[in-house]
Parts: structure tokens; sequence; C-alpha cells
């Protein structure tokens, strides 16, 4: 399988593709962000086609148009934060603009065809050269990085943010800053699963890892080891089975992994477990 | 659909007329103003239980429902009830799971929806083709929706709107005070299920015109434009249902005469009442300020 130049470089890139989505996908989970990185990843449909549509790298679109809401979403969120109902409404009109752009490039005289809209929301990781491999690894892992060098703060301001303000956390930066990860990220995973089932690889791993501990460092490290698993093996059964595509099977297995994990929570829970109270939650952070 | 705008002649009788003329666009009009009833209606009460994302959630998975429909050579019409259907009976399986709270609840549905998105993109591979078909799908034509297409519409909303004017009372009660509507013996879990089938309904029935990433546009804004409004149900209910025709039928309109899909008009102009209403509504906050709270 890895003989083939293309498998290696999906494998190069969505390694760190799956890596990064862990990560954010924990967070995203513990802070209750979920329908944000939904619209973050809606974002990233319009973003790519309005780079389409006007002819620059597709790229750039994407991060440019996921950082930009995401900032829009962070400051907006400082006197008060967005509901879903304002988020909802947002990235209604965002697809709107996504249909608008997708008209213009097919229409357009660059001779574009409907597979780049295919290609944006179900990602082409099977499609990437040696050179977009590298560089998708590169940004992952910074983003990795990044997030791995705020996560002390973001998991104190996340699981109580009175606390933290207490102790003189700049809790809107940390917010902020970690929207714009999260955007990053998005970008990036579009370009492997896609704009529509991205939520699927911050959602289900985080989602999961959330389930089968309460310690938080532990879920981190799980939630972004069942993004990985979800990802080669997705990768390696879309080798195998050629009718399915790699970003469904990713996804797929990202989802199996969440309802497994649910089904033993919910097997753990028939025999009452104590509740740990807040302090010990917290003590465990620090741990 | 190059209709040129050049078409428009500024005469309002002579331009309805023309708009009309086609019996496509008249089945468009009147399929539009069924799903606008609807979703308007639906959607307020989503907007009210803030479950935006399980509306969003629902409308999605419309998009495998058709898709896997069309592979296994199904009615559509089957396709998108079932999936919507089922995704409802998912979503109220999994709206408690043990021990997570809401986190873990948003989680599960994200993860539904990714999986059933990427479900409908297997599908669509698997039927090996047809592009054009998958956009509209996800965004929706109305060009081609049938006279009889039309009247199951019809009976679709008619059917639920019978049935949330039935639940509509308690519903409104546990929405608004879940715990004190369970003490006072609503059944609260039950009518969350009705709720997500009903939604599942319209959301089924209105991705046929607007396509599955669009249904969200008239579920959730013309309804958040209106409780910005006012906070009272019959008026909200009212205006929310208005929006959502206006936005419908003008947006119709204008793509018949322009050459930019109907999604974009529809999304654009019921995101721009809703910004309009919320920069209204600071700006009198602003003014009524200096009364109120003496600096």
């Amino acid at each position: 399988m890895l003989a083939h130049e293309f498998m290696r470089n999906a494998y190069l890139a969505g390694s760190f593709v799956a890596l990064a989505c862990g990560l954010v996908g924990y967070f995203v989970v513990l802070r209750a962000q979920v329908f944000a990185g939904d619209a973050l990843s809606h974002v990233a449909f319009t973003g790519a086609l309005a780079a389409a549509a006007a002819g620059i790298d597709i790229r750039l679109g994407l991060f440019v148009a996921t950082i930009a809401v995401a900032l829009g979403m962070g400051l907006l969120g400082e006197r008060a934060r967005p509901d879903d109902v304002v988020i909802g409404s947002v990235f209604a009109w965002v697809l709107g603009l996504g249909v608008l752009f997708l008209s213009i490039f097919t229409s357009g005289s660059s001779g574009g065809d409907g597979t780049a809209a295919v290609r944006v929301l179900f990602g082409s990781i099977l499609g990437l050269s040696a050179g977009d491999a590298r560089l998708a690894a590169a940004i992952g892992l910074l983003a990795s990085v990044a997030l791995l060098a705020i996560a002390r703060p973001l998991l104190f301001a996340s699981v109580d943010p009175e606390v933290a303000r207490g102790l003189g956390l700049p809790l809107r930066a940390i917010g902020v800053g970690f929207l714009v990860v999260l955007a990053v990220v998005a970008a990036e995973a579009t370009q492997a699963v896609g704009a529509l089932l991205l939520l699927g690889l911050m959602a289900a791993p985080g989602g999961a890892a959330r389930l089968l501990t309460d310690s938080p460092w532990r879920g981190l490290a799980l939630s972004a080891a069942l993004a990985l698993g979800a990802m080669w093996g997705g990768l390696a059964l879309s080798y195998e089975v050629a009718s399915v595509p790699p970003s469904f099977a990713v996804i797929a297995l990202a989802t199996g992994l969440f309802a497994l994990a649910a089904l033993h929570a919910k097997l753990r829970s028939s025999r009452p477990a104590e509740p740990l109270p807040a302090a010990s939650r917290l003590s465990r952070i620090e741990a | 659909m190059r209709i040129e705008l050049a078409g428009l002649s500024l005469d309002p009788v002579r331009d309805l007329e023309q708009l009309t003329e086609f019996s496509f666009m008249a089945q468009a009009l009147e399929a539009g103003a069924i799903v606008a009833v609807m979703a308007g209606a639906i959607g307020w009460f989503m907007v009210l239980r803030r479950q935006a994302f399980a509306g969003h959630t629902l409308s999605v998975v419309a998009f495998p429902g058709a898709a896997g429909a069309t592979l296994a050579g199904l009615p559509l019409a089957l396709g998108y009830f079932g999936a919507c259907g089922g995704a409802a009976l998912v979503l109220a399986a999994v709206s408690r799971p043990a021990g997570a709270g809401r986190a873990g609840e948003s989680a599960a549905i994200g993860a539904v929806q990714a999986f059933g998105l990427g479900l409908g993109f297997l599908f669509v591979t698997l039927y090996s083709g047809q592009l054009n078909g998958l956009e509209s799908l996800l965004f929706g034509t109305f060009l081609g929706i049938t006279a009889a297409q039309v009247q199951t519409l019809l009976w679709v909303a008619v059917a639920a709107l019978a049935a949330l004017a039935l639940i509509g009372r308690p519903l409104l009660f546990a929405s608004v005070d879940e715990g004190v509507a369970r003490a006072a013996g609503v059944p609260t879990g039950l009518l969350g299920l009705a709720f997500l089938l009903l939604l599942g309904l319209a959301v089924a029935a209105t991705a046929q015109i607007t396509g599955a990433l669009l249904v969200f546009a008239l579920l959730v804004t013309p309804a958040a434009t209106a409780q910005q409004v006012t906070a009272r149900p019959g008026r909200g209910l009212a205006l929310s249902v208005g929006l959502a025709l206006a936005v419908t039928w003008i947006g119709l309109a204008i793509a018949y005469f322009s050459p930019y899909p109907v999604g974009f008009w529809v999304t654009s102009l019921s995101f721009g009442a809703y910004v309009a209403v919320r920069l209204g509504r600071a700006l009198l906050a602003r003014r009524a300020e200096p009364l109120g709270v003496p600096a």
C-alpha cells in the first residue's frame, strides 16, 4: 500500500491533520463549541469557492475566511458569547454566499467544473502532491504545537472560567486564540476530509475521549490517538475497498469509535459511580 | 437559469405576469410558500428551544437520504422522509448520553451529522457520477417542481402544522421552562421526541426544494429575527412565518430575473432582515439608555 506515492502523501498529510483535529476536537467538545466548529467548516467551503471563483489558490481563501470568521466570533463573544442562534443565522448566510461563488465559478470563463466543489465539500486526500502533503503536515504540526502551548491555561479556562478569571488568566485572549487555532485546523482538514466532514474528525474523537476519561490530559491524548486511528484505518480501508471514498471511511471509523465509547459509558453508568467534585477535577489539571 | 435582468420591466403588473407565465415558476412559488410557512412555524420553536444544531443536523441528513434513495432506485420523497425521520429518532436517543451533559450531546450530534454527510458522499460515489445531481441535492433547485410534488408538500405541511397546533401549548411550556413543566406533569421527554420528529418532517419536505444545505436558512433566520422583535408567542410565530414567506417569494422572484442562484438570494434577504432588526434594537437600546440609567 505504501509503495504508492499518493498513499504515502495521504498518510503523511492525514496523520498530522488527524493529530491536530483530535487535539482541537477535545477542546471543542470540552468547551461545548461543536456548533462553532460546524459553522467554521461551512465557512471553509465558502472561502475555498470564493478563491476558486476569483482564480487564486484555494488554500488562501480557506485560511483567510476561517480565520476572519473565527476572529469575528471571538470578538463578538466578549460582550455576549455568541449563541447557537447567532452562529446559525450567520453561517446560513455564509452558505448562501458559497452557493453564489459556486455558480460564478462553474459558469465563469475560467472553465471551472463541478469537481472543484466536490473536492472542497468532501476532500481529496488521495490527490495531494508531495509538496501539498509536506505543507499540510507542517501546518498540522504547527497548529498542534500552538494548541499544546496554550493547553494548560485553556484547560483551566474551559473547566472553570470563574476561578480562572479570579486567578487573572486572560480569558478573552485565550478564547480568541483557541478559535484561531480551530480555524487553522478547519481550513487544514478541509483539504483532507472536506468541509462537510471535518466536524466528524473533531467531534467524534473529542466526544469519545470525554466519555472514556475524566482526566483532561489523558482525554487530550486519547482524543488525538482516536483521530489518528480513524485516519490510518480509514485510509487503509479505502485503499482495500476501492469504491469507498477515503473521507467517508475516516468519518465512519471515527463515528464508530464514538458509538463504542458511548456504549461503554452507558454500561459503566448502569453501576452508579461517584461524581467527582469540581475541586478534584481541577486538581487533575494541575497534576 | 439565464433569464437576464433585462427582462425586468419595472412595471409591477407586467413583471408579475412574466413571473407566473411559466407553470414551473408558478409551481415554484406555490411550493416555496408551503415550505416557508412550515419552516417559519417549526423554526420558531426550534430557535426557542435552542436546538439550532439539531435542526442543522436533521437538515443535512436529507442529503444521504436522497442520495441513498437515488442509488437504490426508490422514490426520492421516501429517502428524504425516511432519513430525516430516522435521524430525529437517533438524535432523540443520543440527546442524553450517560453523564456527559450538554457537551456530550453536541459531540454526538456532530458525529451523527458528519457520518450522515459522509454516507451521502459514499452513495453519490457509488452511483458514480452526475455531479449536477449532487449540487442540486445540496443546494436545491426550483426548476422542475411538479404539480404532484406541490400536492404532496401541501398535505405534509397541513399534517405538520396540525400536529404542531395540537402540541403547541404544552410544547411552549416545556420549551420555556422544562423543569417547571415537568413538575406540572407535562411529558417533556415525549414532547421533545415529537418535536424532533416534526422538525425532521418539515426539513425533509423543505429540503426537496431548497437542497439539504439551505433548509437551515429558512428554519433559523426568520425565527431568530422574529424573536428579536417580540417575545410573545402568537406574534412571534406570525412574524416568523411572514418573514419566511416574504424572503422566499422575493428571493425566487429576484432569482428569476438574475443569473444568480435562488439559495443565495433567500439566505441574503433573510440575513439582511436579521441584521437590520438587531441593529435597530441596538440603536433603540442606546437611545433609551440615558433615560433608564442615570450616568
